[in-house]
């Protein structure tokens, strides 16, 4: 039920890219961003697919959760491939019936979105993957520090994703349990229209509401007890620390992105 | 030297209206005095709402004194200055283990004070590790804390604690919530925090053999400390305790029983070994009582079937690594009138077996009949299935959500498209037999706990289920509170006749309340029979690990000492007209 949605997993490994510093990760991630959406050519788009096998099969993650992190946005790729043959006109339609026409142009444009958004997935799900989200957040948070400089309420933002984190299995298994109580007192949760549905939920929102409020409460007691006073003067147990396998990668990245700029200009494949 | 000096404390909880001015006073200490000295363990006793969570808080400065003074070795308590300083020095832990941790990893948890303090990282790490392993977490260290058991949270919590390196430990409750094990991991933390680093530790708490440990016991009621004092002279109060909804210790409650009846025994025994000891010491004239085989006596055998499960398997997670059987092939009858209670402990598969009955969890294999009908039968209406099999969850209040109590009792009846009469009929017999008809306008989250509870236990009594099922409907409550809702329990199965069942991890309630037990362990049917046939078996019921009642406790130290009352005590009436017959010289005052 709503416990199988799983939001950016992490698996727990002990690979070299696990070991990354998550800084560093985070920001190659990016630049592997930026590297497919400067491509124009599919050569460019294979580098990085084929760069992201390689990382896979290094950090030991099975190659078949890469076809798990597609799948939930197949329709949106499906919509936009959709729309990019019907929409890139060229000289010779390939195929014209009643005011639909289809180019090669607009062929060849939706297989490289969707080979694009692939890349864009892949990339984005290696991270979540291999990086903790502990390891996430403590990467945003320094990445973003320069910004205290202008009041930018860094530290909060980034306990607040802690806490976020934290509460996400308490509550979906407290959701769970107040649905129980209710279907045992006879509430329907999954006929009906939509009115009627959304008020059968309204049984399942109230407690839960007036339960989370009570947790935030109760930890933000114990927050100040425990000495809690904002990220001023705080200190962090955990020390990020750029080793060698961070340079190492980081120069892997630069020679990637050189590489898909410069087929842009001489191109392998069209 | 003084870790905690308290001089003429009061506190009042003030409600202003928008101008600020003071619409409700309640006063909810009044001129507490007391001092608690460095390295000391100390219980606070208290029915719910007495001021004993109002007081704690003023420890670490989370409440400021209305008047009086609160002094944290040395410092004054609203020197606002001082405050961290304070929090170091004493730290707090409380009730709910899932409200305290605050990151994704246990280790990153516990390192969260020491750098809200800016230590520096090299000393957090050694005071984490050091930490968990005090508390017997450090295995767990890169867990994160949904996978934890509560017991093992609550630990993780403490560890949180501890790492400030505080010279006083404050909890609130903190086993409430708990499991017996989980208590039982808990409490032994606490003791060697205490014995073996020091610290001095104030354990609020609601149970008595939990008080029964510390060196002190202070008591308080209506605000006020009432009693204090060392744990066996506090106990010796037995009567005065009753008055203010606490309880004693099992054997002291017996030695209370054993000087009615003219035995001359200490007034002051708080523990079983002291009470083996005791007895032993009396005189005796045998020193094997004589265990009268019972007369069958006739139960009015019931015969009429009210539920049957038929080899009920039920698997988790199917076809992953992760397939656990939680109900392995159970098969059993369950009689129209029976009064069942179920134990075992957490993991034994008892509140998914009850899930079966209603139909909420679907058996993997098995089949399950209510009134002779397969419930999975095509023609048999799910929903008639509920109606008809009651559930009561655990900490059930959490389920109310209407704006009124009457409304929200009205829920299940609703559903059932009952005409308004007839719920408006249902509504008031469902809150007359838990007593709170005088609620039924008022919100249900202006309640107190124990009344939420019962609220919510009306909501299903109201669709007037032939079977209800209450998944510990006591647990967390006073001892007030939980004697309350098992009476009213009971006396609606007297007076309605219907089916209950009651899953309970005390075996003291169900003793006093259930006609038949069944005991689960790890998935299967450990025993099913009348509850005094289950209960001669204790000691095999100790050894699957459940948590046997303190008289039994006592019972097998004192065969131990070579006095035999027999392997069936579990209730403190028995335990005495054993000892009574074997008493040389009966009524001798």
């Amino acid at each position: 039920m709503i416990k199988d949605i799983t939001v950016g997993q992490y698996f727990p490994g002990n690979s070299v890219i696990h070991r990354m510093d998550s800084r560093v990760k985070l920001l190659l991630d990016i630049v592997y961003l930026v590297m497919l959406f400067v491509s124009q050519s599919f050569t460019g788009i294979f580098i990085g697919l084929f760069f992201m096998a390689l990382c896979y099969i290094i950090s030991g993650i099975k190659l078949i959760m890469i076809i798990k992190s597609v799948k939930p946005i197949l329709p949106l790729m499906i919509f936009t491939a959709i729309l990019n043959m019907l929409f890139i006109k060229g000289e010779t339609p390939l195929f014209q019936w009643w005011i639909i026409s289809i180019y090669p142009e607009g062929l060849r444009m939706s297989a490289f979105m969707l080979l694009r958004i692939i890349a864009l997935i892949v990339g984005m799900s290696l991270l979540t993957y291999t990086t903790s989200p502990i390891m996430l957040t403590d990467a945003i948070e320094r990445l973003l520090s320069p910004l205290k400089k202008l009041h930018f309420p860094v530290h909060e933002l980034s306990m607040m994703m802690t806490i976020a984190l934290r509460f996400i299995p308490t509550l979906v298994e407290e959701t769970d349990k107040i649905m129980s109580a209710q279907k045992a007192r006879g509430a329907e949760l999954d006929s009906g229209n939509i009115a009627q549905k959304a008020k059968a939920l309204i049984p399942i929102l109230i407690p839960l509401f007036v339960s989370a409020f009570k947790r935030a409460n109760e930890l933000a007691t114990a927050m100040e007890c425990r000495c809690y006073r904002g990220g001023e003067g705080r200190t962090r147990m955990r020390q990020l620390k750029i080793a060698p396998r961070d340079i190492v990668a980081s120069i892997i990245m630069a020679a990637l992105l050189a590489g898909v700029i410069t087929l842009n200009f001489f191109p392998v494949i069209p | 030297m003084d870790i905690i000096k308290v001089e003429n404390l009061c506190y009042d909880y003030v409600t202003l209206d928008e101008n600020d001015n003071v619409t409700e006073k309640t006063e909810a200490l009044k001129n507490v005095s007391f001092t608690v000295p460095d390295g000391q363990f100390l219980a606070i006793l208290g029915h719910n709402g007495c001021g004993k969570s109002t007081l704690a808080k003023h420890f670490n400065a989370i409440l400021t004194a209305s008047s009086g003074k609160v002094y944290v070795d040395g410092m004054d308590a609203s020197d606002e200055e001082k405050i961290y300083d304070i929090r170091k020095t004493v730290g707090m832990v409380f009730q709910n283990p899932d409200n305290q941790l605050v990151a994704t990893i246990v280790e990153e948890d516990v390192a969260f004070a020491p750098e809200n303090l800016g230590i520096e990282p090299t000393e957090i790490r050694r005071r984490v590790d050091e930490a968990l392993k005090q508390v017997d977490m450090y295995e767990f260290r890169e867990h994160s804390p949904h996978q934890l058991s509560g017991g093992q949270k609550q630990r993780v919590a403490i560890a949180g604690i501890i790492a400030m390196q505080p010279r006083c430990i404050v909890m609130d409750e903190p086993t409430a919530m708990l499991d017996p094990k989980g208590r039982r991991e808990v409490m032994k933390t606490i003791k060697r925090l205490n014995k073996e680093q020091g610290i001095t530790v104030i354990l609020i708490t609601h149970y008595m053999d939990e008080a029964a440990q510390a060196d002190r016991i202070i008591v308080m009621d209506k605000g006020s400390v009432i009693m204090d004092g060392e744990p066996h002279k506090i106990f010796a109060r037995g009567k005065e305790l009753r008055a203010i909804g606490l309880d004693v210790p099992q054997v002291t409650e017996l030695c209370e029983m054993l000087r009615e009846s003219g035995a001359n025994i200490s007034e002051e025994i708080i523990f079983e070994e002291e009470c083996a000891k005791a007895v032993s010491m009396l005189p005796l004239k045998s020193k094997t009582a004589s265990v009268e085989p019972k007369a069958d006596i006739s139960r009015g055998e019931k015969t009429e079937e009210a539920a049957r499960l038929e080899h009920i398997t039920y698997k988790y997670s199917v076809g992953t690594p992760f397939e656990k059987t939680a109900v392995d092939d159970v098969t059993l009858s369950i009689m129209r009138g029976e009064f069942i209670g179920i134990i075992g402990h957490t993991g034994s598969g008892k509140s998914t077996l009850i899930q079966h009955l209603n139909g909420l969890i679907k058996p993997t294999s098995g089949i399950v009949l209510i009134d002779g009908k397969d419930i999975r039968d095509k023609k048999v209406n799910i929903r008639d299935i509920r109606f008809k099999v009651g559930i009561v969850f655990q900490y059930s209040e959490h389920q109310l959500f209407e704006e009124t109590v009457a409304k929200d009792i009205a829920y299940g009846p609703t559903n059932m498209g009952l005409s308004e009469e007839e719920i408006q009929e249902r509504v008031k017999s469902a809150a007359q037999s838990m007593g709170i008809t005088h609620l039924l306008d008022k919100s249900p989250f202006d309640l107190s706990g124990g009344q939420q509870r019962r609220a919510a236990l009306a909501g299903v009594l109201a669709m007037d289920p032939e079977i209800l099922i209450l998944d510990e409907p006591a647990a967390g409550l006073d001892p007030k509170g939980r004697e309350k809702i098992l009476d009213l329990i009971k006396e609606y199965k007297r007076a309605s006749g219907k089916t209950v069942l009651l899953v309970s991890h005390s075996m003291e309630d169900i003793v006093k309340y259930a006609e038949k037990v069944l005991v689960m362990n790890k998935g299967k049917v450990f025993c099913f029979d009348y509850t005094d046939k289950v209960f001669e078996k204790t000691d095999e019921l100790a050894k699957i690990g459940l948590d046997v009642p303190q008289i039994t406790r006592f019972s097998h130290k004192l065969k131990a000492l070579g006095v035999d009352i027999g392997n069936d005590i579990y209730t403190v009436e028995r335990a005495k007209e054993r000892i009574i017959s074997l008493l040389e010289v009966r009524g001798k005052k």
